[in-house]
């Protein structure tokens, strides 16, 4: 029973930094940018979360200095491809090459530092009701924000105004423009957003899941997340879902070998990616619903016209 | 001047300032030696490691050398490309320091031959390339040992990167030892599949704990299963280099290596023209691995044992691999008394007996 409820656990904390990533770079699609540059946000808001934890002592600083950080880099995208109308993917790319960078030359000074282990909840009574209770309520802070946050996002887009708004830019910027909505400033909201929500991710790395800094301690995070918005076909429920699925994945395999299960490694160590294939593929099938799915102005350069 | 003469009078000083280059390579021009690591400098394990003998090269011979590295090159098609570029870029030494640079190091060492190479923890030489290597199944050896001693559950977690002849080496060496203190240890093997992924050895590390393990011991580069470790209250060794700042309690010693003697004394040999390619693997000996200073929790006896292990190891009356020893499936592999070759350590794809789990292929 310990043990299965130590995999949960476990689950949990592989998942929570893909739902973050996730979740922002849905928004960021929705609005109709695409935003490759996550793994470089997130790297960002991991080494600024950190540091600034180490020098505030304060975890809400350091979470809060992530997420700006993260901001800090989707404005900058943003400043880039919607103002200087420079190429998204490019763009997306060299940010990334630009946050591992950025964050190894500012990380320097923290070699061999580390944090104490990050507090979970613990409300009496409640946590302590065997199994349900940790599971429940005993998780730690961030974990219930990123579930929020995709409810919220859940909610906004589909119950808000603003939501609607943000939904008619990614579909026909063109439109949106036409009856006077003010595009650029809706997806330089967006990708601050999504900006934030990445650092949130890198924030969680490296205050939770490994309270230490190493460079380039996302380790290709940003771009499962990337895929998991497709996955998720960019609603904001399936993403949670997806995050769960390739965390709860990563976690198993990673136990079923502790377990001396008789299956090849390299099996197990793919199966996560092989599962986020296999779901694509499914989801894919339909060409046309596909289509629906996705923003149809997704990538595209917007020239606001008089 | 016209333009037509100017622009042949700009290319003749050039060309001019080009052969003087060359031609004064052999005088004040410092010696160009570049190093390729396959992990992030500061990765606090591994390739940090081979970056402190980089600098002690730099101290060493402070403006006769000219040295530069790349770090984070995937082991792949990108470091035959990285290779082929810095010695198309002058460089006379370069260091590929790890078992995946083996076969794009040959390759690009046969298309210049007037470069040097030295790459790490392979099996394959050429003409102007030599290998070198760290024995580090000695320390592996020695803290298997202590391991076995000090585990109140029985049951060691090892995290495991590519079964490689060197990671396979390490599991088998510290399992032998761990079996000379305790036959029924047990050790839980995960493989990662990665060099460095702080957040997968992270979770790799939490499973092992989860599953009765009470000390880890790992062949991956962060320090993340050490920090791991101190935040679960329990034990761990850690590798490459000391990781005693991540798990100040947790941290019963780490096998660390040291490059720099080696480093130094190979420019030095092309310095003076008297360089070969050479087939090294030092130990405990001559102090290209050494052990950490023993952490808190390592009681005086443990320490003893660990010493005089290591001592026995140095003079060579003792050796990991010595037989009887036979494969997992119960083949013999060493006969009573023999001890292991080099070549057949170099080149282990096996576990040997009592080492539960298969290994992946």
């Amino acid at each position: 029973m310990d043990l299965v409820l130590n995999i949960l656990l476990g689950v949990a904390v592989a998942a929570t930094p893909l739902v973050f990533a996730s979740i922002g770079e849905l928004i960021t699609e929705r609005s109709g940018v695409l935003n490759l540059g996550v793994e470089g946000m997130m790297v960002m808001g991991a080494i600024a979360a950190f540091a600034a934890t180490l020098a505030s002592g304060s975890y809400v600083v350091g979470i809060v200095a992530g997420a700006a950080a993260g901001a800090a880099m989707g404005a900058l995208f943003g400043l880039l491809t919607l103002s200087l109308m420079s190429n998204q993917v490019a763009t997306g790319l060299a940010l990334t090459l630009f946050g591992l960078g950025l964050s190894a030359l500012i990380g320097q000074q923290f070699a061999g530092a580390s944090l104490p282990q990050f507090p979970r909840v613990n409300i009496p009574v409640l946590t302590a009701i065997p199994f349900i209770g940790p599971l429940i309520f005993g998780q730690d802070a961030l974990v219930y924000l990123s579930i929020a946050l995709v409810l919220g996002v859940g909610w906004f887009l589909t119950k808000t105004r603003a939501g609607l708004i943000l939904r008619a830019t990614g579909e026909n910027h063109d439109a949106a423009h036409a009856i006077g909505y003010p595009v650029i400033g809706i997806r330089y909201l967006a990708v601050t957003f999504g900006g934030a929500c990445a650092g949130l991710g890198g924030a969680y790395l490296s205050l939770v899941q490994t309270p230490l800094w190493v460079e380039r301690m996302t380790a290709g995070r940003g771009w499962i997340a990337l895929a998991l918005v497709v996955f998720a076909s960019w609603k904001p429920l399936r993403v949670l879902g997806g995050a769960y699925l390739f965390g709860g994945i990563t976690i198993l395999q990673l136990h079923s070998q502790a377990l001396g299960l008789k299956i090849d490694a390299q099996i197990l160590s793919m199966l996560p990616y092989l599962a986020t294939i296999v779901v694509l593929v499914v989801i894919s099938r339909d060409a046309t619903r596909m289509k629906l799915n996705a923003p149809s102005c997704l990538g595209k350069v917007f020239y606001a016209t008089s | 001047m016209n333009r037509a003469t100017r622009l042949f009078a700009g290319l003749g000083a050039a060309l001019g300032l080009a052969l003087a280059v060359v031609g004064g390579a052999g005088a004040a021009e410092p010696l160009k030696v570049a190093f390729v690591y396959t992990g992030p400098i500061g990765d606090h394990g591994y390739s940090y490691q081979h970056d402190v003998g980089r600098k002690a090269v730099e101290k060493e011979f402070g403006d006769k050398v000219k040295v530069s590295y790349v770090e984070n090159v995937s082991e792949g098609p990108d470091a035959e490309r990285v290779i082929e570029q810095l010695a198309a870029s002058g460089n006379k030494l370069i260091f590929t320091t790890s078992f995946g640079f083996m076969n794009p190091t040959i390759k690009v060492a046969a298309r210049h031959p007037d470069v040097k190479f030295e790459h790490a923890t392979g099996f394959k030489t050429a003409k102007n390339v030599g290998i070198y290597n760290a024995r580090f199944y000695e320390g592996r050896y020695i803290i298997g040992q202590m391991a076995a001693k000090m585990s109140k559950s029985g049951t060691i977690g090892y995290i495991a990167s590519f079964p490689i002849p060197e990671v396979v080496m390490g599991i088998n060496a510290a399992y032998l030892g761990a079996k000379t203190v305790n036959p029924n240890i047990k050790f839980k093997i995960i493989w990662v599949s990665s060099w460095f992924d702080p957040g997968k050895e992270s979770d790799a590390a939490k499973a092992l704990v989860d599953q009765g393990a009470d000390i880890l011991m790992q062949h991956t580069d962060s320090p993340a299963a050490m920090k791991l470790a101190e935040e679960r209250g329990i034990l761990a060794f850690g590798q490459s280099s000391d990781m005693a700042d991540f798990g100040p309690k947790a941290q019963l010693t780490s096998i660390v290596d040291d490059w720099n003697y080696y480093y130094i004394s190979r420019v030095k040999a092309v310095m003076d023209g008297s360089w070969k390619p050479d087939n090294v693997w030092d130990g405990l000996k001559e102090k290209m691995v050494e052990l950490a200073p023993y952490g808190p929790a390592v009681p005086d006896d443990v320490k003893k044992m660990a010493d005089e292990t290591k001592a026995k190891i140095i003079s060579g009356e003792l050796h990991p691999f010595i037989g009887p020893i036979a494969k997992q499936d119960g083949t013999p592999w060493l006969k009573d008394g023999e001890k292991a070759q080099d070549k057949d350590l170099l080149s282990m794809n096996f576990f040997v007996q009592g080492v539960e789990g298969s290994l992946p292929k």
